[in-house]
């Protein structure tokens, strides 16, 4: 996550922890709070929150989807396959 | 970390696998190639192939940009710092992979070479400016991702006048070296294996996008599934291959759209174009000349370009006869049909590019998957004598 602009085009990141500056040359639009992925010393993109959590909630419908298949097999509904 | 963690979950993974399995039609085999070395690495490390049924098979591909580099350019940035005495820079996965006479940009810094490990291209910029006196020539390799860091430098160092810089560029590009795979010439000679879809690269794709993959996913009716490195999202983009093979599409779909847009890093793209042409052709390792799949530097940064500034002139050297790395990088053969893999052969004394790099398809085999295939047997027990 980009926690300092430092000049035109570096950038402080914290990456879990750990902080160090990288270049935002190539993402002028990042700003402050922005997720940023780097590569060799360079931030090449930006992450998008929402469509991150767009895939988490595909994965989530996959965890309700079993749980309701096992729901469905504790019930007796369906017969689990050998 | 935030946006990492979630997609490693365990329970998760075991429940895309197990919807893989319950599409997957057993009648048939699914073969799919993941072209990117980050996905290679991190299919061994999370032992993703344990968690897939039988019937589908990941092929790994030629995208482990040390694994490609061929052993002539690796001569040419050795020759740069023993015989010109540059100070050369280079990322650190190169400096071990193997070159002509049983040497290696280590075994060169052995003796004498003044050849240094940077994590930037921009601290090789760096170097040249605290050290005007030496000529600095950053060895420049990699695919789409490292080549925007490289413009910048070579923009750089042309927009302040640093006279004593120059880049050995060896950057090659994706999309041509997928569809050589399948169309070369070579593929007849070497045999190949079919592969019914593509795992498209995560980066990569971060800088080019989406769009570059439609035409071969059109001409050639092969489905690219773009995905995230980690496990989740690797999984998620094999079960939507999967289902793009049983009803017949062929079609570019993303998984890794929190980073991957279909027009790509267009800041990049432009500084690139700006500083670097197509090459007519390039040797990659494994899979010989390849037209226009490469990058030069334009003429207008002609000054930085050290193939220009020091007269080099590239040699193809053929690699050693045991390798098998060219077949494994086509993914015709896999790290354990190697004779040499695991025994001459190791992360410690590599003979082959592949075995280098950690995204090498033998070395991630090696450190996370070479015992996979020994079925685990009880031992007898011992009894032991003082």
């Amino acid at each position: 996550m980009l926690v300092e602009r430092l000049s035109d085009d570096q950038g402080l990141i914290d990456l879990g922890g750990i902080r160090k500056s990288v270049s935002l040359a190539l993402v002028p639009e990042a700003v402050v709070g922005d997720y940023v992925i780097v590569h060799v010393g360079h931030a090449i993109g930006l992450l998008d929150p929402e469509e991150a959590q767009h895939t988490l909630a595909i994965f989530a419908e996959l965890e309700r989807s079993a749980d309701n298949a096992d729901a469905a097999v504790a019930r007796g509904r369906l017969v689990p396959a050998p | 970390m935030k946006y990492i963690d979630e997609f490693r979950d365990g329970a998760l993974a075991r429940q895309i696998a197990a919807r893989i399995a319950a599409e997957a039609d057993p009648s048939r085999a699914y073969h799919f190639m993941e072209f990117c070395g980050g996905h290679t690495h991190a299919i061994a490390r999370y032992g993703i192939p344990d968690l897939l049924p039988p019937n589908l098979r990941l092929i790994h591909g030629p995208g482990c940009p040390v694994c490609v580099l061929p052993i002539g350019r690796i001569d040419l940035a050795i020759r740069l710092a023993l015989e010109q005495g540059v100070i050369l820079c280079t990322y650190g996965d190169t400096m071990r992979v193997p070159a002509s006479q049983q040497l290696s940009l280590l075994k060169a810094k052995a003796r004498g070479a003044d050849i240094r490990m940077v994590y930037s291209a921009a601290d090789a910029l760096e170097l040249a400016r605290q050290l005007p006196e030496r000529e600095v020539v950053f060895f420049a390799i990699g695919f789409e991702t490292t080549t925007p860091p490289t413009a910048l430098v070579l923009h750089d160092a042309s927009r302040t006048g640093v006279r004593n810089f120059s880049v050995l560029c060896c950057h090659v590009l994706t999309p041509s070296a997928i569809t050589h795979i399948l169309e070369s010439p070579e593929v007849r000679q070497f045999g190949t294996v079919p592969i019914d879809g593509f795992i498209g690269p995560a980066h990569v794709s971060i800088v080019i996008g989406s769009a570059p993959y439609e035409h071969f996913a059109q001409e050639y009716r092969k489905p690219v599934v773009i995905a995230g490195f980690e496990p989740l999202d690797v999984l998620q983009g094999i079960a939507m291959l999967v289902r793009q093979v049983n009803e017949g599409r062929a079609e570019v779909e993303n998984e890794f759209t929190r980073a991957v847009s279909r027009e790509g890093n267009l800041t990049a793209q432009a500084l690139v174009s700006r500083v670097f042409e197509l090459r007519p052709s390039f040797e990659w390792r494994g899979l010989g000349e390849v037209p226009y799949s490469a990058l030069k530097i334009r003429p207008a940064y002609a000054e930085f370009d050290a193939e220009r500034r020091f007269g080099l002139g590239y040699r193809s050297v053929p690699d050693n006869k045991a390798c098998e790395c060219g077949a494994i990088l086509r993914g015709v053969k896999q790290p354990s049909d190697c004779k040499i893999f695991g025994t001459v052969c190791t992360p410690e004394n590599p003979i082959g590019s592949c075995m280098v790099s950690s995204e090498g398809a033998c070395a991630a085999h090696y450190t996370y998957g070479r015992f996979r295939s020994i079925p685990i047997v009880a031992a007898e027990a011992v009894e032991l004598s003082a």
